[in-house]
């Protein structure tokens, strides 16, 4: 019997939520561990890095590597895998997209640190203590990895073979990838591993949309009972749909909520926030300014809205901080 | 998008514009870059690349060059896109393939720094060579051009262009729609016309009647253009025609029902003669009206404003005419042109209090002048006092509401002419010795300098200097019973106070004041003073921004008669050779939908305005129909994907030229 | 480094601010020819790009344009009711009131992405308005996206 192909996972920023999702593999994980060999997997075995390092070049035929990439530590780690690796995998929003840890570009390091260890409330007012790189202990010198200003996704630090989309990808797609990857049945590379509509052509709900869909007020979708039957939009709740791209079956609308857009924008968009901002200004039918401004105010945060995801692989990537005297 | 099928050669052509841009830009400096940029093979400079030598030169580099895309920097695409394109067809290369970059009007006109102008040239050829590089070979759609012509006013204008058109026009209708329940405009108004002092109506009336009779016009009068939709050669336009409360077939203009009316007396302002007399509920607006069909003032008739009458119009009627519950009458045409001549408003007299006008007796505008000299007119052609006094000395006073920062700051143009011709009138009619106050005399024209000349040795008083107001306080025994003239005499170096026994306001002439909705039925601009803009002051005087629509007359700044038959004539002239050519060349600058991509999210179809975008129930996408796109792009940037673009203004053409400026 | 340091005073001199314009073709457009056949003359720093209408431009348009190295960004249309497409700029509208709250999130100041409805006939408002930007950038200084 042939050697079973070499499978590492990694973890970088993230919440740990795409591990939970190999997990949430189930049954069907028993047939993807049967099928390879699993090299490293910090979550759930105890390899370490060295036994990594130990590995030739190329050795691992796959990498499945999530979260965004914010650290040193981070980018050492997902360079080494790539050297070992035939194929990375960037599993998941934030190894994708940047994701929810990439909207910490809204802020800098300097910035983060300072809310986080002196203004932010505390046991300790006052609190001085500042993370450092490097420190001085009786036993010698010790180094932490650099916290760096920008979260970037994946790709802006390694090549990345392919992607699996998702806040965190659903098991289907993760199964399906996992089934591409064993029978070498893959797409060109630089695919994302999901549809390539967006996901209004597989939400059931797009039949119920209105001929125009032009809405008079954006509600949240707090303030409303929502008709579970309805297009979401139509209703005047802001749904990511139209503008995301398709491979989920639309779970969160069909478990009551409206798409927040995790599985990022579709091959042709320009730019997530700047497209799905457009529709969404678009379609709120209103020509006097004063009450346009005024529905148009109740997208709390566009920034967080339309960017929740996707902020570190967008046009701008970042805030440019003010300047510092 | 797909990626050009052939590398490109591109060939980029700058023209010097004599020293238009060469002044201003340097010119070999800028070939020397353009030929630097990618793709470029070819770049060469000439003094007008518009010109014949300059259309051969591009050409013959097309075959010398082998080049396959084009950019020409010259003028804007505005003036000269449509010619290059032509030449570039000619050459052998989808006109599509060619891209203008604007260095005058865009830059060398706008810029003082000659280092900055370069430097701007530069940018914008970078980006047009990167945007005609991703361009696509597009097919501009034929239309055909419907031969029927509206023509909104009825005046001078609108009659001259309407029997221009009509004459020419074999078997196609004019529709010339007036909103006066008679033609004749302004002109109908006067007596004389400067400088040839002939009779107005001599001239006017026969003409109003060959509008009236001529088979190729149909006469909306006492009607209003209620909407235009559609496009150049297409335009649907929907027609109200006020009740008159007399059937217009059957009206034979006997006028036996004004004799019959219940009120004996006339008591009710004649609007045609600006309210100076008077008529009665039922009534032709004047003697010549055309058509000669009386009609009913609702808010003077008894009837129609309170319901009870023993309508004895109706009795006296033999045609069975008279109609009192006629309601108003929407019909719907089909145009493939028009032509806006809808004229001019005189200033308001009001607006210049200290000339009293509404307040003194015996102050009177120039227009109210018109009547009083007309023998047709509330005094039959003798300007009287208001105890009925012929006025012994009239001063006119120029310049009212024009050349004023605080009312409109253009010359009206025809004032100072009107003002002579009235002055010339009066003293004939009244013998009064009369007073011309002026700023400047301005008196460009054929037979206009001579004319005032005329003037001067009849005997006529002219004072040079602006009129500070016109008073009743006298001074001096003399000045008693007098409007007094207080001007300050700016030849002389004094203040002089001239007593008259009447005024006259040369007023100025305005836009309509409706002329903003009329702009916005028919997407047109107006300049600062608010006349209807034309696409080019020399190269387009008659033609606007909308392919198909054309104006005369003083709807596009203040004219007098010989220039607004001119105009109305060019008007005409420029919507035949739309219809003899009988199609149009429709930009092909339509939305486009990539249906591979398209999630049928139906976001874009919300967007359009002309219905055109659709969705398709089976394969779950949208589709544009390309007939009604007018290739606005609105669809292309709300589309949530990028699935849906705009054709010769797809994204990456855009970003392209972002690329380049920057 | 997302610190930015004030440049160089001598640098800021001679620094031009750039400006991309995006115009429609029947107002803003026709506005600059009014502007280039009066010689109305203004400031050098922008660049026109052209669409048929204010409604073409995706709000990715002007993100791109930052990116890429504007300092400022200025769309121009025509006035509310007066859309050569009906209602087109009304959509510009909503869409730069949202963009332009995104932008700030993002730390581009205000004063670098202007809305402006400039008729056809406007040539002196192109001009004051072009003046305007292009002083209010120098003031700002440059943004330098690929720096950030």
């Amino acid at each position: 019997m042939a050697e079973k192909p070499k499978v590492a996972l990694y973890w970088c920023a993230s919440c740990g939520g795409c591990e939970e999702a190999v997990v949430d593999l189930a049954e069907a994980i028993l047939d993807v561990v049967a099928a390879v060999d699993i090299v490293f997997w910090p979550v759930a075995l105890d390899f370490k890095v060295s036994d990594v390092e130990a590995l030739p070049d190329k050795a691992i035929a796959v990498s499945f590597i999530n979260g965004a990439v914010r650290l040193s530590e981070q980018k050492e780690m997902v360079e080494l895998l790539r050297r070992k690796s035939q194929l990375v995998v960037a599993f998941g929003s934030c190894s994708h997209l940047g994701g929810i840890p990439g909207l910490a570009n809204l802020w800098d390091k300097a910035s983060i640190f300072d809310w986080s260890y002196s203004k932010a409330p505390s046991m300790e007012p006052g609190a001085t203590t500042r993370p450092m790189t490097k420190i001085q202990v009786p036993e010698g010198e010790l180094e932490l990895p650099e916290f760096w200003d920008t979260v970037k996704s994946l790709n802006q630090v390694i090549d990345v073979d392919y992607y699996l989309p998702g806040c965190p990808p659903t098991p289907k797609l993760i199964a399906n990838a996992v089934q591409a990857i064993l029978t070498g049945k893959l797409p060109p590379k630089g695919a994302v591993l999901a549809g390539t509509k967006a996901l209004c052509s597989e939400c059931d709900l797009n039949e119920t949309k209105p001929d125009k869909l032009l809405i008079q007020d954006i509600k949240r979708v707090t303030e409303v009972q929502l008709d579970l039957k309805k297009c979401y939009l139509a209703q005047g709740v802001l749904c990511m749909g139209p503008v995301t791209r398709s491979g989920c079956e639309a779970l969160c609308i069909n478990g009551g909520m409206p798409c927040t857009g995790c599985f990022g924008p579709v091959q042709e968009s320009p730019d997530y926030g700047g497209k799905a901002l457009s529709f969404v200004a678009s379609i709120v039918d209103l020509e006097d300014p004063a009450r346009a401004q005024e529905v148009l105010a109740k997208v709390a945060d566009p920034t967080g809205i339309f960017y929740r995801y996707s902020l570190p692989t967008s046009k701008l990537g970042r805030k440019k901080m003010p300047r510092r005297k | 998008m797909n990626p050009p099928a052939e590398a490109p050669r591109i060939g980029v052509f700058v023209c010097d514009c004599g020293f238009n841009i060469l002044g201003v830009v340097d010119v070999p400096a800028v070939v020397k870059f353009a030929a630097a940029l990618p793709g470029v093979v070819h770049a060469e400079e000439y003094k007008y690349m518009c010109s014949d030598p300059g259309q051969d030169l591009i050409k013959k580099a097309v075959q010398e060059h082998g080049l396959n895309r084009v950019v020409v920097a010259s003028c804007s695409p505005t003036l000269h896109e449509r010619t290059f394109r032509r030449v570039v067809s000619e050459a052998g290369i989808n006109p599509f393939l060619f891209n203008m970059v604007n260095i005058r009007e865009g830059v060398s006109w706008v810029t003082e720094d000659k280092v900055q102008a370069t430097e701007k040239a530069e940018s914008l050829i970078d980006a047009g060579v990167r945007r005609v590089t991703l361009q696509e070979p597009l097919e501009a759609r034929s239309e055909p051009v419907n031969p029927n012509v509206l023509v909104i006013g009825g005046g001078i204008a609108g009659m001259h262009a309407s029997l221009s058109l009509a004459n020419a026009n074999r078997g196609a209708k004019v529709h010339l729609v007036e909103r006066q329940p008679s033609i004749g405009g302004n002109m109908a108004r006067f007596d004389k016309t400067f400088p040839t002092l002939d009779c107005a109506s001599c001239i006017l009336t026969p003409k109003m009647t060959e509008v009236k009779i001529h088979p190729n016009i149909r006469l909306h009068s006492y009607s209003e253009v209620v909407s235009v939709d559609g496009y150049v050669g297409n335009f649907d336009v929907t027609i109200e025609h006020k009740p008159r409360y007399i059937n217009e077939d059957l009206c034979i203009g006997c006028l036996k029902c004004i004799e019959a009316c219940v009120f004996k007396d006339a008591r009710f302002p004649n609007e045609f003669d600006l309210g100076l007399a008077k008529r009665k509920p039922i009534y032709i607006p004047f003697p010549q009206a055309v058509p000669t069909k009386v009609l009913i003032d609702p808010h003077d008739c008894l009837y129609l404003r309170l319901g009870t009458c023993k309508k004895t119009c109706i009795d006296a009627c033999e045609k069975d005419a008279i109609d009192l519950e006629q309601k108003p009458d929407r019909v719907s045409l089909k145009v493939g042109t028009i032509v806006v001549a809808t004229g001019f408003k005189p200033f308001d007299a009001r607006r210049k209090p200290q000339y009293g006008y509404g307040v003194l007796p015996n102050v009177y505008t120039a227009l109210e002048m018109e009547r009083f000299l007309s023998p047709t007119g509330p005094t039959e052609g003798v300007p009287l006092l208001q105890d009925g006094r012929k006025p012994e000395t009239v001063g006119i006073i120029h310049c009212v509401g024009s050349r004023d920062k605080n009312t409109n700051e253009y010359c009206s143009k025809v004032c100072c002419m009107y003002s002579l011709k009235l002055a010339h009138l009066i003293k004939e009619r009244t013998g009064a010795e009369v007073y011309n106050f002026y700023i400047d005399m301005r008196t460009p024209g054929k037979g206009y300098e001579e004319f005032y000349e005329r003037l001067l040795s009849e005997g006529l008083k002219v004072i040079r200097g602006r009129v500070a107001e016109v008073t009743k306080a006298a001074l001096t025994r003399a000045e008693k019973d007098h409007l007094i003239i207080r001007a300050e005499d700016t030849l002389a170096g004094f203040v002089r106070r001239i007593p008259v026994d009447m005024v006259v306001l040369a007023v100025g002439l305005e836009p309509q004041s409706d002329t903003q909705e009329l702009r916005r039925m028919l997407n047109l601009s107006c300049g600062h003073e608010g006349f209807l803009q034309e696409l080019h002051p020399k190269l387009a005087p008659v033609s606007t921004a909308t392919d198909g629509i054309f104006i005369a007359g003083a709807c596009q700044g203040p004219k007098d008669i010989p220039e607004t038959v001119a105009q109305a004539g060019a008007a005409a002239s420029e919507a035949l050779s739309l219809i003899h050519r009988g199609v149009v060349e429709i930009q092909p600058y339509t939305a486009v939908v990539n249906e591979e991509l398209c999630s049928g999210c139906k976001v874009c179809i919300g967007m359009c305005p002309y219905d055109a975008i659709g969705y398709d129930e089976e394969k779950r996408v949208v589709h544009v129909t390309e007939v009604k796109c007018k290739g606005c792009g609105v669809c292309a940037a709300a589309c949530p994907t990028g699935a849906m673009d705009q054709q010769h203004f797809r994204k990456e053409l855009v970003m392209a030229e972002i690329a380049g400026v920057i | 480094m997302a610190v930015v340091m004030e440049p160089p005073k001598e640098a800021q001199e001679a620094w031009e601010p750039r400006i991309v314009a995006f115009f429609c073709n029947w107002c803003t457009y026709a506005a600059s020819d009014l502007a280039g056949i009066s010689r109305v003359k203004y400031a050098p720093n922008m660049r026109i790009v052209r669409v048929m209408c204010s409604g073409r431009i995706d709000p990715s348009f002007v993100l791109e344009a930052f990116r890429d190295g504007a300092d400022g960004v200025l769309i121009g249309g025509c006035n509310p009711g007066d859309c050569h497409y009906k209602e087109g700029n009304y959509k510009t509208m909503r869409r730069a009131m949202l963009l332009s709250q995104m932008l700030q999130d993002l730390g581009i100041e205000k004063e670098r992405f202007r809305l402006d409805w400039i008729c056809a006939s406007c040539a002196r408002e192109l001009q004051t308005t072009v003046n305007h930007m292009t002083a209010d950038l120098k003031r700002l200084g440059p943004l330098n996206w690929k720096g950030v």
